[in-house]
């Protein structure tokens, strides 16, 4: 139905598309694998119109066409779901989805006609969702509803649809997979985009698989399996499973006492939340985004206002629930934070200034009487001493941080918390959009971090590796700690319903 | 090669700003041509030209800096005229009032009497630091404004200039006036109060012409300046919250205590205006005396890239055009002084929008590269 | 004291208030597509020269008035080009053009009437009409009493009627219409308008155009309305005094027009206390005061509001897709 014949695409420097060609079947799940970086998106979003290619065509039905625009795209009958969604916050569900196709005339818009036709195709599709709610007060599940429910109620053929799941519990991908097979029953073609391998499996017919731009494979799922897509996503055997000694834990570092945290629009993020981590051992917190991950590592940080926190937080039996986030990195508390561009990084500054980022102002970044001036020495020596250690590349310390890739970026975050050396470490998404080989690379540094004494709370919505990396696992779901498991007995089911609401 | 792109961007905008202004002489019917002579012509004289040219430079250093410490802060600050003029009436009433100036017609009864009599060595001090003081306070409240109510600080400095120049003229008018003088000025400060001119140590410059020590002030301000913002802590705090806020408070930065502090910066650096204008030339607060120094530093600050090399260099620039303002006025037929601030704006727009020049720009480096 | 509040304060407020009005919803136009409009002020001053200078010429205010809404939209088409062709930072390039209006209509003038800033002045039937003078003029001869002489009529310009109108227009057309759903959307997630087929750009430019031709309306209501002549830098912060407004009205057509009725009576009042409010001595307040209150009163209500306001999300972010 589509084919995508040597597409090219360059951003800057980096070649992110290289003589891309595939062809998808219509009336088939297609799935397009690859670690971050692979360049999926790229080609995808080239399909849709939002960038235009630099070489290469792409055929519908045999035919060549211009996709210059997603208003192109759309008239194509071609609908995509994108990885962050693109939804209008504080207007309603109907408003969402005809905007752009708006029925009515220039003069008037005809919300009453709209939301007739989104219920119409809602029940064609089983996609229920009131029309008139606003999205901020949408689930992440109801969400993802909405945005299928834009692309059906514009007549596409075939969807798009960029990491589905990531936003999903198991049970959830379970409801959400049976929707895909009715739609292919229907006649949809489906392309989706991911890099979980054991989804593909489970729902696609065909698998094209993508490393550093390029098509590296085009295989039938039911004659494939997971090792040899994992073989060709990364190029070399890959260790599905990272290797962990035992844990030795000492004494409770951090303890949490019936925190609780409102939202800046007065919803309770967190509800009596208790629970401690120890030294020398690796706490992980299960769950789907948005039910106050976040906003526990922020406020174990330091980085949410004491007005918005009750409850109490101690740190080696200190108290300091009201401490600034100065006062908790010159204590040991570090922080990985989940979004690196927003919080962790001067993205125009250089790697040396990025690196004594929250240790600026005492040595070695300072030096000369009240220890005023910036130390460039020592600042220097620092930066080469995390590049080093951290395999930072390229290993410059001039270079600016917006000219490393996701990986590197990651690395150097880290390396700059490893340093303090941190008695207790806050992490959280460590290898979101970062390539296979500095996952391996990270995942072993936290490990070797615990086992050198240091207490670690890791965030990951990647079940994989939270699992993998914990020695306790806690599951959240609501702002609340509905339970801990043991993470090398549990099940992914059993995770599932615990994420979301349900009891073992 | 980013060196090359940091002046190249800035050259190319003045470049194009002078042909669209020109073009607009030529609508109105004047020649572009004699226009730009004598605009630019008359900087270069000695002992006037580059006298009066690096007299006229020495408030736009200080507004240039003033408006590049706050844009690093990631801050607009448009009240530098505000400012200056506050603290042009601080240096000016600290000259008054321990200067033992009592202000009043010989014979009558005066209109206000001074608090002491201090000798030059402490007065000329006190009066820069009132300077100073009041330009980084007046400075400082729209900052404190931004961190603690989130309102934006562009209409609340324009806002504070209205106030500011309506507070003084009040002040100038009812309490610091002779009376029976037609002029808007107050009464002049002591003489202990003055500050030298460089006629005074520079063999050829006449000491008629105002070029003082305000001028190596500012030389030294632009140091202070570099000093402060690349090799300081403070520094580092006050670029990382203009560049990333989110990653600033992340890294332990009080993001408020950040927003204050520039603005005070800022406003005291505008304030040093006071001291080459009161201090140094009029030796009186004189109501009006800024030629829009305050908005001039915007695009000081602008085309030298936020940068005190660029800002003084930029600052130069302008003030050869401003001296070549007044002879446009004067010789020519229909194209007055208020061309420079057509020039001005243009400018601001033009560099504010490279991008537009990067296209072409990255042709012809492709070009270059090919032919080699 | 009762002196102060007269039936005069409340035409008065109208008066003052219908240039904030206008100039209030063009930037709401602009910011709600995204594109903070800091240049109303110099929007106003292009609009206000023109509609002096063409009506000089032209004797006609209606071809003033349109000579001001084509000079509106020519500096908004400027910036347009440059915030949102060239992605150059909103404030400055707003900031700029301000400045370059501080210059400009000087300039012009004095080419055109070898004036320093001012234009000639014009006579009272070439100025805009007040509502009753409109009706007057566009009434057929055989009604001849057809319109009653009240204070309404006779005291209120036509531009303030029509500023009324774009309020309700506006007010309409951004909930109602396709095109007012996609400038908000456009303001709020322009990544998804463009996902959905929606031009990010086009949309954001006819914002800023709208945003134009409304403050020239207002500029030239300001000298050939409620003046007869342009003077240099006749606006005297109205264009900022009018973004607060917005801010305050939390960029919805009704509030924020109302926030303009505010600012409005404000002026209103300290032309009224001029000469007339005393302090407890007897003596008069000093007119520098008076002139401060309109500006210290924006101060207090951006300060006091600005915490329950929410911006356009995106506002002041340039569309860039390719990342």
């Amino acid at each position: 139905m589509i084919e995508l014949r040597n597409i090219t695409k360059r951003f800057g420097a980096v070649l992110a598309n290289d003589q891309v060609s595939f062809s998808v079947a219509p009336g088939t799940i297609h799935a397009i694998v690859g670690e971050n970086g692979a360049g999926k998106s790229t080609a995808m979003r080239i399909a849709y119109g939002f960038y235009t290619a630099d070489g290469g065509e792409i055929l519908i039905n045999g035919q060549p066409h211009q996709i210059r625009t997603p208003h192109d795209a759309i008239a194509l009958g071609i609908g995509m779901v994108h990885q962050h969604f693109m939804l209008v916050e504080p207007m309603t569900v109907a408003e969402n989805i005809v905007l752009g196709a708006e029925p009515g005339s220039a003069a008037s818009l005809d919300l009453k006609k709209a939301v007739a036709e989104i219920r119409k195709v809602s029940d064609e599709f089983k996609l229920s969702v009131d029309p008139n709610a606003t999205i901020e007060s949408l689930s992440v599940g109801q969400q993802q509803r909405v945005e299928l429910l834009k692309a059906l109620y514009r007549h596409a053929q075939l969807l798009i649809l960029d990491e589905p799941t990531a936003v999903l519990t198991p049970q959830e991908v379970e409801e959400f997979f049976a929707i895909l097979r009715r739609m292919r029953e229907q006649g949809k073609t489906i392309i989706i985009i991911t890099h979980k391998l054991s989804e593909v499996l489970a729902i696609s017919d065909d698998v094209t698989v993508m490393r550093d731009g390029k098509v590296v494979g085009n295989v039938k799922t039911s004659e494939t399996n997971a090792a040899e897509l994992a073989r060709l996503m990364v190029g070399r055997e890959v260790l599905l499973r990272v290797e962990k000694p035992d844990a030795k834990p000492g004494s409770p570092v951090v303890k949490i006492d019936r925190l609780s945290i409102n939202g800046r629009d007065g919803t309770k993020r967190l509800n009596d939340v208790s629970f401690e981590v120890r030294a020398g051992e690796i706490v992980g917190i299960a769950g789907v985004e948005g039910n106050g991950q976040t906003e526990l590592i922020e406020a174990l940080a330091g980085l949410i206002p004491g007005s918005y926190i009750t409850g109490k937080i101690s740190f080696e039996g200190n108290d300091v629930t009201n401490a600034d986030a100065r006062r908790r990195k010159e204590l040991g508390i570090a922080h990985v934070p989940e979004d690196r561009h927003r919080r962790g990084l001067l993205l125009d500054s250089s790697l040396a200034e990025n690196t004594i980022l929250g240790v600026h102002y005492r040595k070695p970044a300072v030096t000369g009487p009240g220890n005023i001036f910036l130390d460039d020495k020592g600042i220097r020596s620092r930066t080469e001493q995390v590049i080093h250690d951290f395999d930072v590349r390229p290993p410059n310390p001039m270079l600016t941080a917006r000219s490393l890739s996701g990986g590197n970026q990651q690395k150097l975050i880290i390396g700059r918390e490893f340093e303090l050396p941190p008695k207790l470490l806050l992490v959280s998404q460590p290898t979101r959009g970062v390539d296979i080989g500095a996952i391996e690379f990270i995942h072993r540094k936290i490990v070797a971090l615990r086992d050198a004494g240091c207490a670690v709370l890791l965030v990951s919505a990647e079940l994989e590796e939270v699992t993998a990396l914990s020695d306790r696992l806690l599951v959240i779901h609501n702002g609340q700690i509905v339970g801990e498991v043991d993470p090398r007995a549990v099940t992914n089911e059993e995770i599932g319903l615990m994420m979301t609401g349900g009891h073992k | 090669m980013k060196l090359l792109r940091e002046i190249l961007f800035p050259l190319i905008a003045v470049i194009a700003a002078f042909v669209i202004g020109g073009i607009v002489v030529l609508i109105i019917g004047d020649s572009p041509i004699q226009t730009y002579k004598l605009l630019i012509g008359s900087a270069f004289s000695w002992p006037d030209g580059i006298g009066y040219t690096l007299f006229l430079a020495t408030p736009l250093i200080f507004t240039g800096l003033a408006v590049a410490v706050a844009f690093r802060c990631g801050l607009l600050n448009i009240g530098a005229e505000g400012q200056l003029y506050i603290a042009a009436f601080a240096a000016a009433w600290v000259g008054i009032k321990f200067g033992g100036i009592s202000v009043g017609l010989p014979g009558a009864p005066p209109v206000n009497t001074p608090y002491a009599s201090l000798p030059m060595l402490i007065l000329v001090p006190l009066c820069c630091i009132a300077a100073v003081g009041a330009g980084a306070i007046w400075g400082g409240i729209p900052g404190l404004l931004k961190a603690r109510f989130g309102s934006h600080e562009v209409i609340n400095t324009i806002m504070l200039n209205f106030i500011a120049v309506a507070l003084v003229s009040y002040f100038t008018q009812y309490h610091y006036k002779v009376p029976g003088d037609a002029i808007m000025q107050s009464a002049e400060i002591s003489s202990k109060a003055h500050i030298a001119r460089l006629g005074k140590f520079i063999p050829g410059l006449p000491e008629r012409i105002p070029l003082n020590l305000a001028f190596i002030l500012a030389i030294l301000a632009c140091v202070f300046v570099y000093v402060l913002l690349w090799k300081t802590k403070w520094g580092y705090e006050i670029r990382a919250t203009g560049q990333n806020p989110s990653a600033a408070e992340y890294g332990g930065i009080s993001i408020r205590k950040q927003i204050i502090l520039a603005m005070a910066i800022s406003g005291g650096l505008a304030g040093m205006v006071g001291i080459n204008e009161v201090l140094g030339y009029r030796y009186r607060y004189y109501d009006g005396f800024s030629a829009d120094y305050g908005f001039v530093g915007i695009a000081v600050a602008l085309l030298g890239r936020n940068h005190p090399v660029g800002v003084f260099l930029a600052a130069i620039l302008f003030a050869i055009l401003l001296r070549g303002g007044i002879f446009v006025d004067a010789f020519t037929m229909k194209v007055s002084k208020d061309i420079v601030q057509v020039l001005l704006g243009i400018l601001i727009v033009l560099v504010a929008s490279e991008a537009m020049f990067r296209g072409p720009l990255k042709k012809f480096a492709l070009i270059k590269r090919a032919k080699v | 004291m009762r002196q102060l509040f007269t039936i005069s304060l409340l035409f008065s407020t109208l008066r003052l208030a219908t240039p904030l009005v206008l100039a209030a919803i063009g930037g709401l136009y602009s910011e709600r597509s995204g594109v903070i409009n800091i240049a109303l002020e110099g929007l106003m001053l292009a609009g206000a020269f023109t509609a002096a200078s063409v009506t000089f010429y032209a004797s006609s205010p209606s071809i003033g008035l349109a000579a001001a809404i084509v000079a509106g939209v020519a500096v908004a088409v400027i910036i347009a080009l440059a915030c949102i062709r060239f992605k150059a930072d909103q404030v400055v390039t707003g900031t700029g053009i301000n400045i370059m209006f501080l210059g400009l209509p000087a300039v012009l003038s004095g080419a055109l009437f070898l004036s320093s800033g001012s234009t000639p002045q014009i006579p009272k039937d070439y100025l805009l009409p007040t509502i009753y003078q409109f009706l007057e003029r566009i009434r057929p001869a055989a009604f001849p009493d057809w319109i009653p002489r009240w204070r309404i009529l006779t005291d209120v310009s036509l531009i303030t009627l029509i500023a009324l109108l774009v309020v309700l227009i506006t007010a309409y057309v951004l909930y109602r219409t396709p095109f007012g759903l996609r400038l908000r959307a456009v303001g709020e997630n322009p990544e998804a308008a463009d996902a959905a087929g929606v031009s990010v750009n086009k949309i954001r430019f006819i914002g800023v155009i709208l945003s134009g031709a409304l403050a020239g309306i207002g500029g030239a209501y300001l000298s050939i309305g409620q003046s007869s002549l342009f003077t240099r830098n006749m606006t005297a912060g109205r264009g900022f005094i009018a973004l607060a407004a917005l801010i305050f009205g939390k960029w919805r057509p009704v509030q924020t027009a109302l926030a303009c009725l505010l600012f409005g009576f404000a002026d209103a009042l300290t032309i009224q206390m001029q000469g007339v409010a005393k302090l407890p001595s007897g003596e008069d307040i000093p007119v520098q005061f008076i002139q401060m209150i309109p500006y210290v009163v924006t101060i207090v209500v951006l300060a006091g509001f600005i915490g329950q306001s929410r911006a356009p999300k995106a506002i002041g972010i340039p569309y860039e897709k390719e990342r």
